[in-house]
């Protein structure tokens, strides 16, 4: 039996979906782990000892377990607990925290690197620290990490893959659903590779828009 | 203890780091409208002296008072937080570098403040930062980014920032020093400006000749001690101690 990529247009429905979740799902996750780094590298640096630990818990946990793992934890495990996650809402939380806490580690460095000079012009004009973090601070380190993120962001994409073990229909399920049906490994999984690549290249090309209009802001 | 009558009033100030003794029982007075010069070589704790006043390097012992208010009192942490940051809105300071938010253009160093702390509206913080910048000379370059403005500019817009928070007294840290001979004058004009306006400046200098034509009063420091004070014509003119002596032949030799 050779290759036939003709099949593809009868097919595309279920593949265009697995799309759609996949993108949903990788920007929701993008945004959690973006927001979430932040509030986790704040916490890391600034936050009272106590406070500290239970974070100290939540990143040894996501830093140093399988992400498969921690999204059965999420999905399968919390249940047991009387919270019952719908299965894409899982994988979100599973994939952001676990990137929140890669983000973390890139902010806090990003943070102390700002010049300490910037911290004090903010605190004599009176400023708390609070708000000098907020206004001054953050958005500096945050600029000079969006680069190391956009990596991060796409080792995301790739590892989104893993929700399809809690039932999500992402991509890889749904190319996996359809060649269940068609007995046709090799076409639908190119044809999901395809779209991997080409949601990788609308990424690339967020993350250079976004580079060129902070360059233009500094 | 005694009441405070002068507008800026440092009693036996005494820091160290460490071991390290920065300041030994300083003592300072400055009223309002005057302007006080510090020179000395580095390391003289000229400059821990001056960020000393709105708390930057808190002192070890001793008081500052701020128009009858003390500056380092006892208080609990998150009441002393709350007394600094109220103070600092009244004291501007302005640094050797001039430490201007690279992410926000001259309109929003200047306006962020203000806006953050008064709660002024974008339209009462857009007129302030016309006035404040057009009174240093940059309302040009209002929605310029720093990194589009030369050094001297950088720092005129920074004395503008501190300006907008309409402050009693202004602090300079060596403001011209790390400029290009050629932009010093530009903004030793800003501050001879707010000189003219009565504005309270303490100001810390290696340029004897800008201290001598603005100071009422200019001190020489050395290893944490004031050596000597006085009116810039007699301080430059006819030094009384050997140790100012020797700076300041050292210092005029060296820049001429």
């Amino acid at each position: 039996m050779g290759l036939d990529f003709s099949i593809i247009p009868k097919y595309m429905d279920i593949i265009l979906l697995g799309v759609g979740w996949t993108v949903g799902i990788t920007v929701a996750a993008a945004l959690l782990s973006f927001v979430g780094g932040i509030i986790f590298a704040v916490i890391a640096l600034y936050a009272p000892w106590l406070v500290r630990q239970p974070f100290r818990l939540i990143e040894w946990v996501f830093m140093g377990t399988p992400l498969l793992l921690q999204l059965f934890l999420i999905y399968f495990g919390l249940v047991q607990i009387g919270i019952d996650l719908p299965a894409f809402v899982a994988g979100i939380i599973g994939l952001g925290l676990h990137f929140a806490v890669y983000n973390s580690e890139l902010i806090q460095t990003a943070i102390l690197a700002v010049d300490k000079g910037q911290m004090e012009a903010a605190r004599t004009l009176g400023c708390s620290r609070a708000q000098a973090l907020r206004k001054v601070v953050i958005p500096q380190a945050v600029r000079a990490v969006i680069p190391p993120i956009g990596n991060n962001m796409i080792a995301l994409l790739k590892d989104s893959a893993l929700v399809s073990v809690i039932g999500v229909s992402e991509l890889t399920l749904s190319a996996q659903r359809v060649i269940g049906k068609t007995y046709r490994p090799f076409e639908f999984y190119i044809l999901a590779a395809a779209f991997y690549y080409v949601i990788n290249l609308c990424m690339e090309w967020v993350q250079r828009k976004i580079e060129r209009r902070i360059s233009i802001s500094r | 203890m005694t009441e405070q009558t002068h507008f800026v009033e440092i009693r036996h100030a005494q820091k160290s780091f460490g071991t390290l003794e920065v300041l030994k029982d300083i003592s300072l007075n400055v009223e309002r409208g005057q302007i006080v010069g510090i020179i000395g070589s580095s390391g003289s704790g000229k400059s821990t002296l001056l960020r000393a006043i709105n708390d930057l390097d808190p002192l070890t012992g001793g008081e500052i008072w701020l128009d009858g208010v003390q500056v380092n009192k006892t208080l609990p942490h998150r009441q002393y937080e709350k007394h600094i940051n109220e103070l600092r809105q009244h004291v501007g300071m302005v640094f050797q570098h001039f430490n201007l938010f690279p992410h926000m253009t001259a309109r929003e160093n200047v306006t962020m403040a203000p806006k953050m702390l008064k709660g002024l509206s974008q339209a009462d913080a857009d007129r302030l930062a016309e006035e404040q910048l057009d009174k240093v000379g940059m309302l040009e370059r209002i929605d310029y980014y720093p990194s589009q403005l030369s050094g001297g500019q950088k720092q005129r817009v920074a004395i503008a920032r501190a300006l907008a928070m309409k402050p009693k007294l202004m602090l300079f840290d060596e403001a011209t020093s790390a400029l290009d001979p050629e932009l010093v004058e530009e903004v030793n004009l800003v501050m001879k400006k707010l000189a003219e306006e009565h504005m309270t400046m303490i100001i810390v200098t290696h340029e004897m000749d800008f201290a001598a034509s603005v100071c009422d009063r200019v001190l020489f420091m050395d290893k944490g001690v004031v050596v000597e004070e006085g009116p810039p014509s007699v301080l430059f003119k006819n030094p009384t101690q050997n140790r100012t002596r020797e700076f300041l032949r050292k210092h005029i030799e060296g820049a001429s």
